[in-house]
């Protein structure tokens, strides 16, 4: 929902210009709450009220507010942002703006700037000279930038629900198991394709559960086949698929037989030794060494990886970053143009990217657990729908249905 | 008959023409005739001469052709003269003639904020003492709350809904405490609303006697004066004990203006 509050004054009881503006605002589909009236007591006497306007969408109020202008409503002026310098680098001023992964607006001048790169938990640094707001992380904000305290001046633009583009018709509840599948899974398939006609990136944003059940050459195919643009996982991801790759198992089982392999439990340091005796993944491409599997197909089909590490990590390998807010930093550099964000089978890299990505970003999380989900849909990332069910059903449905096989 | 409290301002027409287009009336092909404008003003002048108390004159000013509508000028009320604030450029130049005829007669002159339009008793005309006052083409709604505002009056604003009706007093005409003329489908049906429940007597003239302008009558008394040709509207009248005067003003509704149009009741 965005709102706005206008004011209408004189007489707008006996003219009908009350129910009019109430009128027009249903009409055009918006809503309304009158916040305040005065009646004037004789006829001679002027009325006044001040209505909160609200619609689902920024153009459906825009065009409201235009139409009841007509009528005298005039907008409540929402003041001027309120900036201060942040102290120090990586602290920030007493009372800041904290963001939202919403389209935000900053009045600035006289005049709305749109708030780069939507994140949510971040500052909003205003660039005086240039005009241009941009959301900063904590960590990343220098002494003396200008950062937007309180809320005055600040405006949220809701993104359009999936019911309003009728997109993700079964996906709109909350996450379920007892849905059919199939359906869901040509959806997301549909959305895929959707967003890359219109020119934007898909993010797939993966677990090493992909690799344990025999998913990884569904998830290669959409690779070769151009529906992955850039691909987030830790290192467990990587390094399974790699002890597949160099040993045919994932943590020391066939992927083939569903056998243990003699001294299996040792494959995956194996496979990290001989990627850090190389010199990282793509090193181990070029020589020779790795020949097929995920990381494979994405060093040969030049689609970016970024690797985080986390505490549990063994190795990790050469390409995994180990500093958090390094990590931090390279995955946002990769979500500019990212319309699409499929997380499979990852708890904490989907909270972790879903706490990075803009509202507007689609966002599909599977996984065999349904409160993967719901928690990160509790930590903000409410644009997200769920599908519950096994990585290897998803991805090979997934995969059939954009690429044929 | 004659009613001497009653003072006109009108304006010669040495100057008017049709020089450029500001409403669906006017048109660059169909000019008008100047010495038959002449001849109309001059015998419209001489009816009100007969009926009003004073008819002053206002010296036109050669390169605005609309002056001649005086209606336009502004709203007086009592000591205070509204003065208006056009909505097209063209019409702009006309307020500095007209703010100092009124300052030389000492009225107060009201300005209006810059964006706010308001073009005078074109659109704002008194029925008793209420004012009704017309918006969306010409003059803008936060106008009439500034007047109201102001004078301590009540102020109903009517939106109007046909562009060929773009001022008030092309479609509505108080006559007295309790009647008017009006075209119906010239308003919204909100402001159809308002003057069906506050004219006690609201008389819907005809469609085709509405575009010859029937609503744009001078009312000075029990007499009214109008364009020629409106035999129903001129039976209503007489019905109603009003002297009907009627007279060609052919020439100026090619500009979109009638009687009423061409003067402004001062007093």
């Amino acid at each position: 929902m965005v709102s706005e509050k206008v004011l209408l004054s004189g007489h707008i009881i006996d003219s009908l210009i009350l129910p009019k503006v109430l009128d027009e605002i249903t009409d055009l589909g918006g809503t309304f709450a009158i916040e305040e009236i005065h009646v004037g007591r004789t006829r001679r006497d002027t009325s006044r009220a001040c209505i909160e306007v609200s619609a689902t969408s920024r153009d459906r109020l825009e065009r409201i507010l235009e139409r009841i202008k007509r009528q005298g409503a005039v907008s409540v002026e929402p003041g001027e942002v309120k900036l201060v310098r942040a102290p120090r680098d990586g602290v920030l001023p007493e009372g800041f703006y904290s963001s939202t992964n919403l389209q935000t607006d900053v009045q600035f001048k006289g005049r709305w700037i749109r708030v780069r790169n939507p994140e949510m938990d971040c500052a909003v640094v205003v660039d005086t000279k240039a005009r241009r707001a941009a959301t900063v992380p904590m960590s990343d904000v220098r002494k003396g930038d200008r950062v937007v305290v309180g809320e005055q001046g600040v405006r949220v633009l809701p993104e359009k629900r999936a019911e309003e583009t009728d997109e993700f018709r079964f996906m709109r509840s909350r996450t379920s198991s007892e849905k059919p599948k199939e359906i869901m899974i040509h959806e997301i398939a549909a959305q895929m394709k959707s967003a890359k006609r219109r020119g934007g990136k898909i993010l797939v944003v993966g677990g090493p559960a992909i690799v344990h059940t025999g998913a990884g050459r569904y998830l290669e195919r959409l690779i070769r086949k151009g529906f992955v643009d850039v691909l987030f996982a830790g290192n467990a991801l990587a390094v399974h698929d790699v002890e597949y790759a160099l040993f045919e198992t994932s943590l020391g089982i066939y992927l083939d037989r569903g056998q243990s392999a003699e001294g299996g439990h040792g494959h995956h340091v194996r496979a990290i030794n001989a990627i850090r005796a190389a010199g990282g993944l793509r090193r181990a491409v070029s020589k020779g060494i790795l020949k097929k599997g995920v990381m494979y197909t994405c060093v040969r089909e030049k689609v970016p990886f970024v690797l985080a590490g986390s505490i549990r990590d063994d190795g990790p390998l050469p390409e995994v970053i180990t500093d958090a807010i390094e990590a931090q930093r390279a995955m946002r550099r990769y979500l500019k143009g990212v319309r699409f964000a499929l997380m499979v089978a990852t708890t904490l890299h989907s909270i972790a990217v879903g706490n990075l990505l803009p509202a507007s970003v689609r966002t599909v999380c599977v996984d065999i657990n349904p409160s993967v989900v719901t928690k990160l849909i509790d930590r903000g990332s409410f644009q997200a729908a769920g599908l519950v069910t096994d990585a290897e059903l998803f991805l090979r449905e997934l995969s059939q249905t954009l690429t044929g096989s | 008959m004659k009613q001497d409290s009653t003072e006109l301002l009108m304006c010669s027409p040495e100057h008017y023409g049709i020089h450029y287009v500001i409403n669906p009336w006017m048109k660059l092909s169909r000019p008008s005739d100047p010495q038959r404008s002449l001849a109309q003003w001059t015998a419209l002048h001489e009816i009100l001469e007969r009926l009003a108390g004073t008819v002053h004159v206002i010296a036109p000013a050669s390169g605005l052709p609309d002056m001649v509508f005086t209606a336009n000028a502004g709203l007086p009320v009592g000591e205070r003269f509204f003065l208006s604030r056009f909505r097209h450029e063209q019409r702009q130049h006309e307020s500095p003639h007209f703010r100092k005829w009124f300052e030389a007669r000492g009225f107060d002159i009201v300005e209006f904020p810059e964006d706010v339009y308001f073009e005078g008793a074109g659109d704002a005309l008194f029925l008793g003492p209420t004012l009704f006052a017309g918006y969306r083409y010409r003059s803008d709604i936060r106008a009439h709350t500034l007047i109201a505002e102001q004078q301590g009056i009540q102020v109903l604003s009517l939106e109007l809904a046909d562009r060929r009706f773009y001022h008030l007093d092309t479609c509505f005409a108080p006559l007295n405490g309790e009647s008017a003329l009006y075209y119906p489908k010239a308003f919204d049906p909100y402001a159809r609303q308002v003057i069906e429940a506050n004219v006690e007597d609201a008389i819907a003239v005809p469609a085709e006697e509405a575009l010859r302008f029937v609503c744009n009558a001078v009312v000075i008394g029990r007499n009214v004066v109008i364009h020629q040709d409106c035999p129903r509207t001129c039976k209503e009248l007489t019905a109603r004990g009003f002297g009907v005067h009627e007279t060609d003003l052919s020439e100026f509704i090619k500009a979109g203006g009638s009687a009423k149009c061409l003067t402004l009741q001062i007093r």
